[in-house]
């Protein structure tokens, strides 16, 4: 067991864990923020994504131990007094969720690809999120949502018939 | 005075058809979802599922010993523990009367058929301590020959099974000159033979993995008696009915509730090992234990889909107008039936002829075991593979004939004037216009465009050529009439239930019997109710997926939801209007005839008397002055049996460009346009198109469940099972045409799975335009870049075009 200092959402936290303990389960089990989820085992759906330090990463790709001293940040500490980060929003106000699973990391993933690159082309975003994986959407409203946030004009494809059917 | 809500008596524009965002999101956005692995019980125990690392074998020994002396092990429980307790898992759709199925248990006794069956459950303290006591468990395996290959297996020994001495579950057969629905098939390909054109043809339908984004995982709450459930599910309704039958207790003891569930796509419609051996170890420990499947475990036991082998006839005259269809279909059941396993091509066998007159129709399947995991419901089951095979050979009989494969089409369908059209497969399907959507397809898609510039390339021998893929679908969507249901021999019956109560402050709440996961039924569901009784939308309350709740369900697939279930609510809310008419009339002193129900108020006519609908549910309430004998409630309950199917059409293109040196194919533009009826949100329904697209161009392009000689699941990771990720896909332009369904009030068609059925056959359709006139005539699925590359060597090997 190894003694380490977290700052998890704004709160700091001291806690034992197991020197294997992942950053996810230590997150989940520990600090109780189960709204970052586990979708994989091999680090490929991004589910569990949080930011350390302002950069995303895997949550299961780290180790408790390694995030000792960091500052992390969870889909539960985007909101900031009752009121939701814009992708938070955008993800709603695009329908870029249905089941929702894949989205506290889909959201963490796409507000780091904007960190790096504030005006991405459509690739450009589809490329930035290969890392994370949505079984329900298509990624169309994703991407559309990431676009909303960037403030490029061009939507994603053309949704002829939205609103107005045919 | 009530506290009747103001709004109620303003005029409300209608919330049918509004692109409304939706009403779920709000928890799931910020982290606060409720997935079952997020939850806890005190005291909780965790599970650890012991594997078969061997697809066929005899257990002849397991030792538990060191697995029970291992830090915080409670208990390991073995097949021969529970043998006499776990009963064997159901198959609800027994197809014929005498199909052949092994005993189906939850953990393995002496006899494993597939790599990842359970042969141990371990119970600890913690996950981590379970999985740690799992590598200690030692298990002897006697190897059994393995049976993967499905023709191999339909020929004889050996035995997924040895018991059963056949690999052969049932063979059903569908033809249109015994059913009197049209002609006999086999005298169709005879005179076609002679003078006419006969296609055959053999497409292999690749194994698939539903791959939902949230594992499974079940928390079971053992309370003296009753037990609570809460389990990753589309079907609460049916774990609950199934763990009475299969366990023995009392249905009444146990409550199921699928909370917020990551995706489903028929993955989640089962009722599975690992439940019934979570509620057996919550039994036996007496103590709430959870289970939760990584991913690794989930791509090797959560049931799979597709893995048919259609071996197909397609007779037509020489002017191309088709005459007969004959299939014959080898479909893989895997290792044991699940709950609809064996039932999955029967869904497709209607379907085959889709949107085409034929004169004769032929359909037979052979179900067949093999050491593989069980296959069941996978987004479309059954109809995603009628609708490849008709397409494909559309398509093929297009090229025959030098065609454009759309003006073959169009002289072989429906036309619009022609519904409702009764089928060669006995179907009648309820309305459609394949010419209003195939012509504005074409439009968005530029197609005359795109044919020029793919001439082009084919003269200028450009090493990337394009094609143009073309599917033109329909389905069968709001599963089920339980009477066609009943005739099928499945066990259950089609309909759906729900209730609507007003309560006493005027707000309403919605009980479903579907079961989202995902799909907004919380929000359209409550568009459908402020429309119907004149409320506002926000103040409808959607209940479900809790069987204390809801009670009475039949569940969510097979996009029956709001076709079924959304006409369920209807009924409940026309209840609830004809109780408070009764109250209304009471307190207004009028003729419930009088009175006219609008915007959520009763007016008595031709005067400006009038109450809310708000007002009779508080004086239903107070039930002071009701009309003798009434109720005080106007709160009501509908139960809904469909009375026909409702077939969605659309028209998809794809435009493919493949690079003919290293057979990379690039999806350059997709459009579709769908016919789904009419339309309750839009948003949500063009979401569910993506979504589905998604999942059928990746069934063309990049999925594949594969096995090794020994039966090991060899794309067992998410690094080997390639889901498509952002980057893997473009954006898709889609519209809609609308005819209205005929067969329920709503006029909605579903929408679940048509872009999953359309798309597959539009992509591979134009893989194959690209590489025809090179000689090309099948790329397999999926197309994957060598896949196509080998097709264009062996195809110029035969010197190029024929």
């Amino acid at each position: 067991m190894t003694r380490i200092s977290v700052t998890v959402d704004g709160v700091e936290y001291s806690d034992e864990v197991e020197n294997r303990t992942l950053l996810v389960q230590y997150l989940r089990e520990q600090v109780g923020k189960t709204g970052t989820v586990i979708g994989c085992d091999t680090t490929n759906c991004g589910a569990c994504t949080v930011h350390l330090d302002g950069r995303s990463v895997k949550s299961c790709t780290m180790l408790a131990v390694q995030a000792d001293g960091h500052e992390v940040t969870t889909i539960e500490g985007l909101a900031q007094n009752g009121v939701l980060h814009p992708m938070q929003a955008a993800f709603h106000e695009s329908h870029a969720l249905q089941c929702g699973f894949c989205t506290p990391g889909m959201i963490m993933s796409s507000i780091d690809l904007l960190n790096d690159n504030a005006n991405p082309s459509e690739s450009e975003i589809r490329e930035g999120l290969e890392g994370n994986l949505c079984r329900c959407t298509g990624y169309q409203n994703i991407v559309r949502a990431v676009q909303q946030v960037a403030g490029a004009s061009a939507p994603a494809g053309s949704s002829a018939s939205i609103g107005t059917p045919a | 005075m009530t506290a009747v809500d103001e709004r109620a008596e303003e005029a409300i524009a209608p919330e049918i058809g509004k692109a409304r965002l939706r009403k779920e999101d709000q928890r799931l956005i910020t982290g606060r979802s409720r997935f079952t692995d997020n939850l806890s019980v005190s005291g909780m125990l965790h599970l650890g599922m012991v594997r078969s690392p061997v697809a066929h074998a005899r257990i002849t020994a397991v030792n538990t010993d060191s697995a029970k002396a291992s830090p915080g092990v409670v208990a390991v429980l073995t097949g021969a523990d529970l043998a006499d307790k776990q009963g064997s898992l159901p198959c609800a759709w027994p197809i014929t009367d005498d199909q052949k199925a092994p005993n189906h248990p939850a953990v393995a006794v002496d006899h494993v058929a597939f790599a990842g069956e359970v042969v141990a459950v371990v119970v600890a303290r913690s996950a981590r301590e379970a999985r740690d006591a799992m590598e200690l468990v030692d298990v002897d395996y006697e190897d059994l020959p393995v049976v993967l290959d499905l023709e191999t297996a339909a020929a004889g020994a050996p035995f997924a099974h040895p018991e059963l001495g056949t690999n052969v579950s049932a063979t059903w057969v569908y033809d249109s000159a015994q059913a009197g629905t049209g002609t006999d098939v086999d005298e169709e390909i005879a005179k076609a033979s002679e003078g006419g054109i006969v296609l055959r043809r053999t497409i292999r339908q690749q194994r698939l993995i539903p791959a939902f984004m949230e594992p499974r995982s079940i928390l079971v709450d053992p309370t003296g008696e009753q037990l609570t459930v809460w389990t990753s599910t589309q079907v609460p309704h049916f774990v609950r009915i199934f763990l009475a039958l299969t366990l023995g207790i009392p249905e009444s003891k146990i409550r199921v509730i699928a909370p917020d569930v990551g995706g489903g796509f028929g993955g989640k419609l089962q009722f599975t090992p690992e439940e019934v051996l979570t509620v057996l170890a919550a039994q036996h420990t007496g103590k709430p234990c959870k289970y939760t499947e990584t991913r690794s475990e989930s791509l090797v036991a959560a049931h799979h889909g597709r893995d048919h082998l259609q071996r197909l006839t397609l007779a037509a005259t020489k002017d191309g107008t088709v005459t007969g269809l004959k299939v014959d279909l080898l479909a893989n059941m895997g290792a044991y039936l699940g709950l609809v396993t064996s039932g999955i091509p029967v869904l497709g066998a209607f379907m085959y002829n889709s949107i085409y007159k034929f004169a004769g129709y032929r359909f037979t399947t052979t179900n067949v075991f093999t050491n593989t995991t069980w296959t069941d419901a996978y987004r479309g089951a059954g109809r995603p593979e009628a609708t490849f095979a008709i397409e494909r050979l559309m398509d093929d009989l297009a090229a025959e004939l030098g065609r454009d494969p759309i003006e073959l089409r169009e002289q072989n369908w429906i036309k619009h004037e022609e519904f409702p059209f009764s089928t060669v497969a006995g179907m009648t399907y309820d309305s459609g216009n394949y010419e209003a959507a195939t012509a504005r397809a074409k439009e968005l898609f530029g197609y005359d465009e795109l044919r020029d510039e793919q001439k082009r390339r084919r003269e200028s021998a450009d090493p990337v050529q394009l094609g143009i893929g073309v599917s033109t679908f329909t389905e069968m969507c709001g599963l089920a009439p339980s009477r066609v249901l009943g005739a099928l021999k499945y066990v259950g019956g089609g309909w759906e239930h729900a209730s609507v109560r007003v309560l006493p402050t005027g707000k309403v709440e919605v009980v479903t019997g579907t079961s989202p996961h995902g799909q907004g039924h919380e929000t359209a569901w409550s568009q459908i109710v402020a429309d119907r009784l004149g409320v506002a939308f926000e103040d409808v309350e959607v209940l479900h997926g809790d069987t204390a709740i809801s009670p009475r369900g039949l569940d969510t697939y097979g996009s029956r939801s709001l076709v079924v279930g959304g006409m369920a609510v209807i009924k409940a809310a026309d209840k609830v209007i004809e109780k408070a008419r009764t109250i209304a009339a009471h307190l207004l002193e009028a003729s419930a005839d009088d009175l006219e129900f609008t915007g959520g108020r009763f007016t008595v006519k031709g005067t400006d008397k009038g109450m809310a609908l708000g007002e009779t549910a508080f004086a239903a309430f107070q039930g002071h002055n009701l009309p003798d004998g009434f109720e005080p409630s106007i709160d009501a309950d509908a139960t809904y049996d469909p009375v026909d199917f409702s077939f969605p059409h659309g028209t998809h293109l794809a435009a493919m460009e493949v690079d003919t040196e290293t057979g990379a194919v690039a999806l350059r533009k997709y459009v579709c346009v769908d016919d789904i009826g009419n339309v309750v949100n839009p948003l949500i329904v063009e979401g569910q198109v993506h979504g589905g697209l998604a999942q059928g161009i990746a069934q063309a392009l990049f999925e594949e469940a594969v096995y090794d000689e020994n039966g090991t699941l060899v794309s067992g990771s998410f690094v080997d099972y390639l889901v498509p990720s952002a980057a893997d896909l473009p954006s898709f332009i889609t519209d809609r045409t609308v005819s209205a369904s005929t067969t329920n009030d709503l006029g909605v068609k579903g929408v679940g799975e048509a872009g999953t059925i359309a798309s597959t056959p539009a992509i591979v359709n134009g893989v194959i335009d690209a590489l025809r006139h090179l000689g090309v005539r099948d790329v397999a699925m999926p197309c994957a870049p060598q896949t196509v590359w080998r097709a264009i060597q062996a195809a110029s090997s035969k010197g190029g075009a024929a």
